[in-house]
């Protein structure tokens, strides 16, 4: 089986995660800018962590055969400090140019503040000046909600913005339809303690459809399974779908969203 | 029938919450709250109990002063 594993914070995972992957049948990771576990002190660094994205975690992801693409933004989680969030933004335009990236994210909102929706506000306008794809992560929990409806509007206000070239991850049941009915893919994210479990996502493809959807791990330094997307697949197959099925929700749907940056290559 | 254990693990944590006197808590009350709404006919029990454990509010907060969430919307924040 390929697949493509569209959301992935490698740079927290060991090097033993990526030979999992490639033995799992992972051809593509898609790494969006997130938070580190904890606040960096300064833009500086948000800049090495840009080029530890962008020139490193290719080269590691090489070895095993994985094509890396990435994003990049300053995280809601720390867009709380204007001041930081636009010295941060100010660096991404020349990052723009390495060859592995696809867009801005994952931008969005994580509690819902007027500083974070302004930062998002700023964000979609460099997504929208430079021509680039956006993925977008929404807040957790009892915020989420909340959270998606703001962002949903803010994306739709802004006359340059086709939602077709935007994905909004971590749906759960309330938001997948407000994500998909406005034209927006939505992301579906495999938490082994929050978020979705395999079979709750396979659920949301039976009531949503499996147009405009993908699913991810998310995993990154917190608890989180970097194989829950081959686990789904193999939950898919034990009720009944097919592997022609299974290839378009873990392989096909992603690399016809990443596709629309001409920097992706199929494989 | 793997949602038996489920639903049993979430008998013994309201117990263990009653006998450790924890029950009076507000994400023990929605939670109870969204229990309630198994009981319903469906479909969309799952996105039902989603809204009920959600903040309903509209404008954006202030500021932001943590990061992290509850589970639960907090009923004194309002
Ligand atoms: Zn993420």
């Amino acid at each position: 089986m390929r697949y493509i594993e569209p959301h992935a914070h490698m740079v927290s995972r060991t090097t033993d995660d990526y030979l999992s992957l490639a033995c799992a049948g992972c051809k593509v990771v898609n790494e969006p800018a997130f938070w580190a576990g904890f606040d960096r002190a300064s833009a500086q660094g948000f800049y090495d962590y840009f080029r530890q994205i962008t020139e490193y975690e290719p080269k590691r992801a090489a070895k095993f055969c994985i094509d890396h693409y990435t994003w990049l933004c300053i995280n809601p989680k720390e867009a709380e400090d204007p001041g930081l969030a636009r010295e941060v933004m100010a660096l991404i335009p020349e990052f723009l140019e390495r060859p592995n990236v696809l867009g801005i994210g994952e931008i969005g909102l994580n509690k819902n503040s007027r500083n974070e929706l302004a930062i998002l506000e700023e964000h979609i306008q460099i997504a929208a000046d430079y021509d680039q794809l956006i993925l977008v992560h929404t807040p957790h929990l009892e915020d989420k909600l909340k959270g998606t409806k703001l962002i949903v509007d803010a994306l739709r206000n802004h006359p340059k913005i086709d939602p077709a070239r935007v994905i909004i991850d971590h749906v759960e049941e309330h938001t997948a339809p407000l994500v998909l009915d406005k034209g927006f893919w939505a992301g579906m994210t495999l938490y082994p303690e929050s978020k979705v479990t395999p079979n709750r996502a396979i659920d949301m493809l039976e009531i949503y459809g499996h147009e405009r959807i993908w699913m991810n791990s998310a995993c990154d330094w917190g608890v989180s399974d970097p194989l829950s997307v081959p686990k789904a697949a193999l939950e898919m197959r034990r009720r009944g779908y097919d592997d022609a099925f299974i290839d378009k929700i873990v392989y096909q749907n992603p690399a016809q969203f990443m596709g629309q940056s001409p920097r992706f290559k199929p494989v | 029938m793997d949602a038996r254990i489920k639903l049993i693990d979430i008998a013994a944590f309201l117990d263990r919450l009653d006998r450790h006197d924890q029950a009076d808590d507000y994400r023990v009350h929605a939670l109870r709250e969204a229990i309630s709404l198994l009981g319903g006919d469906g479909p969309g029990r799952a996105a039902e109990i989603l809204d009920a454990l959600s903040d309903q509010s509209e404008a954006p907060i202030e500021a932001a002063t943590i990061q992290g969430a509850f589970g639960a919307p907090n009923p004194d924040s309002k």
